[in-house]
């Protein structure tokens, strides 16, 4: 077994920590605090080739591997979730579906602009009354003279309303299958479409500076070409997309509580009480070291779930148990680390603040908790 | 034109950094990484050849044990067009002179117009080397240059000096340091990442450049007699005040009985 990294993987790695603490860093707290959308630093990921990381270089990517890509999140995240998601939600869920299920005109119309992070795609499944239960989605879309009009609600959609989003990509009902369940099928709906509108950003607890949105679609009108892949395949296209999915937002947990935990350690070593810092007490150097314990732990997971993908193994597993895993100990991690700044990790001005709001999602994004659960549930045969 | 930029294998500049009282050496062992001043010498010499055009080529050299190649590596993947790798162990233990002259040989063989080298190195900081490397090289050398501007055959800088500035010309070849004022150094991109593993590294040893003298610590000019750690910084002062604008006296005339303000 080698757990060493690729010249590759350790140049990405170092030049996303590079970027994330010069570039993000600086600008998290006041980002967060305004909720501002950071045009400037996409701009700029889009240069390096940060947007398209994973595709081929003939798509526009920079053809690098999964573990590079989760290694990218996790230094992101580790200074600032929201930029981390961004980046995530664009390539895994915005341009990913392009890649695995569209025809090449489509890759050469979608997934090379995308690839270049000239604009952000979003990928909009959950509805207002379906969301683990995402095939119940109510959404339809009739063909109609060689057009799709669609009718319907998307909620909490990543990336879907910013000035550089080129569309969204949706699920909706195209009709029944054989046996009278309502068909499936994912289609491709650029920003401009009449009957298309998104609502304000909401205003949310974390993630404060990704752009969310609730979608709108009154006789929403697209051509038939845009129908992505297969029709009927929209439930089987999501799984594959969520699946790949989990790897990045389970990247993202353990970046974000990495970064907890060096605001914790470097805190406890500057924090005296007792006429000592408070780093000798046993009670926090034992919540230092269960933090190591546990984010070394998750980010193993993640990383064989990326290596696993990459050598073209099944991955739904391990990806599943990495995307529970690392949000639960991102969870306990970012209450320790609070717990060790005292009231001032509860101030604003300490950044474990905001990471303690922006870690929640982790547990629901993308498949909470208790649906990551089911899944596994599933794998195992039960 | 033939661009050559050094560039140095460095300790992580935020570990700590400690000597081995044996060898005398900086302990190696931990994370290293190419050395911060390297990189704006790296981008000076990518934007001349961006401005003089495809037929200018930039080659990095290093003289330094095979790990050295992870900074080499990120020198190509910011842009530069091949590298000179000097991995011997007979350079081990060379001091500043020793390191210039290997450098300059390695050089010399692979044919120069401009050689671009960083102000200092952030583990040893002597600063000597570049100027070193341009008397073994038989060219004018341009230390702390903060502009740099080729036209033709002439290479015009300004120097920085504790003043001010002076502005210098001369002729090709030559040497010349830079110094963070020069540029911002870019990242390196997905794509140059994924690009350098297609560009040489081109291995050398003592052997192939036939050194005249010898290098590495037979070869040491200098001596590293003693070393101590860096004195213990003391506690600071602690003045208990009654108010805030006491406070402030009693600081400021602190600061003038230090001469400060
Ligand atoms: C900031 C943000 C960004 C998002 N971005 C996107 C996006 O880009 N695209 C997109 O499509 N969606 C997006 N989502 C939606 C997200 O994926 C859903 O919120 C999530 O899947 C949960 O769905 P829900 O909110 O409807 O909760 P519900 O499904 O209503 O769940 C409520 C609770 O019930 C539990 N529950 C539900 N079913 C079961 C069950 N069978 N067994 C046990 N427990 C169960 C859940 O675990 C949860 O605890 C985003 C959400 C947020 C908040
Ligand atoms: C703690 C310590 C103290 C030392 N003190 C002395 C001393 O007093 N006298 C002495 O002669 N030697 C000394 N050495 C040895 C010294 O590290 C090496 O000889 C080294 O190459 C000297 O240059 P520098 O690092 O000071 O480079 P600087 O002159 O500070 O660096 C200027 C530029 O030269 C280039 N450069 C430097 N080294 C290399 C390299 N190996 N390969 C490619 N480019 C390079 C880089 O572009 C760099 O930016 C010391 C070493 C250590 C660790």
């Amino acid at each position: 077994m080698d757990f060493e990294l690729s010249d590759e993987q350790r140049a990405i790695q170092s030049l996303c920590r590079d970027f994330a603490q010069s570039e993000v860093r600086p600008r998290a707290e006041a980002m967060d605090a305004a909720a501002e959308f950071p045009y400037d630093l996409v701009k700029k990921m889009a240069d390096l080739g940060l947007m398209g990381l994973p595709f081929p270089e003939e798509y526009g990517g920079a053809g690098a591997d999964t573990v590079s890509y989760a290694l990218a999140i996790c230094e992101l995240a580790r200074v600032d979730a929201s930029t981390a998601i961004t980046v995530a939600a664009h390539v895994s869920l915005g341009s990913t579906p392009f890649f695995l299920f569209g025809t090449e005109e489509q890759k050469r119309k979608y997934l090379v602009p995308c690839a270049r992070g000239e604009m952000l795609w979003g990928f909009g499944l959950t509805e207002p009354q379906a969301g683990s239960d995402a095939g119940g989605a109510r959404t339809r879309a009739e063909l109609r003279d060689g057009s799709w009009v669609i009718n319907g609600t998307k909620a909490f959609i990543t990336n879907s309303g910013t000035e550089i989003t080129g569309g969204t990509t949706i699920t909706a009902i195209t009709g029944t299958d054989e046996r009278g369940r309502p068909e499936l099928s994912n289609i491709i709906v650029p920003q401009d479409t009449p009957g298309f509108t998104r609502s304000k950003q909401y205003n949310k607890m974390g993630w404060r500076a990704s752009d969310t949105r609730e979608l709108a679609f009154q006789d929403a009108v697209v051509p038939v070409e845009n129908l992505l892949g297969e029709r009927g395949k929209g439930l089987h296209q999501f799984l594959k997309i969520l699946d790949g999915g989990r790897i990045s937002v389970a990247a993202l947990s353990v970046g974000l509580a990495m970064g907890a935990y060096d605001e914790a350690l470097k805190y406890a070593k500057e924090r005296h009480q007792f006429g000592r810092a408070i780093s000798k007490f046993q009670a926090i150097q034992f919540k230092l070291a269960d933090m190591l314990c546990e984010i070394e732990h998750a980010k193993l997971m993640v990383l064989k779930a990326a290596w696993e993908k990459d050598t073209g193994r099944d991955f739904a597993m391990s990806a599943s148990l990495a995307k529970l895993y690392s949000g639960e100990v991102s969870g306990r991690v970012v209450n320790d680390a609070v717990q060790i700044h005292g009231g001032y990790g509860f101030m604003d001005e300490y950044p474990v603040s905001r990471m303690y709001r922006d870690q929640k999602i982790n547990e629901i994004g993308e498949g909470t908790n208790e649906i990551q659960r089911l899944v596994i549930a599933r794998l195992m045969g039960l | 034109m033939k661009i050559v930029v050094t560039v140095k294998l460095v300790p992580d500049t935020t570990a700590d950094k400690r000597i081995d009282p044996a060898t005398k050496r900086l302990v190696r062992t931990g994370e290293t990484v190419l050395n911060p001043f390297d990189e704006y010498a790296i981008e000076a010499a990518l934007q001349l050849k961006e401005k003089l055009g495809a037929e200018t080529t930039v080659t990095v050299v290093t003289m330094a044990p095979e790990r050295g190649k992870e900074v080499v590596r990120k020198a190509l993947a910011m842009g530069a067009d091949d590298a000179l790798m000097l991995s011997d162990p007979g350079c081990e233990g060379s001091d500043v002179m020793g390191t210039a002259y290997a450098l300059a040989g390695a050089i010399a063989k692979n044919g120069f117009d401009l050689v671009v080298c960083g102000t200092q190195s952030t583990d040893a900081i002597t600063g000597e080397l570049p100027g070193a490397l341009a008397e073994f090289l038989g060219v004018p050398g341009l230390t702390y240059v903060r502009k740099l501007e080729i036209d033709g055959t002439t290479l015009r800088a300004e120097r920085e000096t504790d003043s001010g500035f002076l502005k210098v010309t001369t002729g090709l070849p030559a040497v010349v340091s830079v110094t963070k004022s020069i540029n911002e150094p870019r990242y390196p991109s997905l794509k140059g990442i994924m690009g350098a593993k297609k560009k040489t590294i081109a291995p050398l040893t003592l052997a192939e450049l036939a050194l005249e003298h010898p290098i590495g610590s037979g070869g040491a000019k200098t001596e590293l007699v003693a070393l101590t750690d860096p004195p213990a910084r003391g506690k600071g002062k602690v003045v208990e005040v009654s108010s805030g604008a006491e406070g402030a006296k009693v600081i400021m005339d602190f600061l003038h009985a230090k001469k400060l303000i």
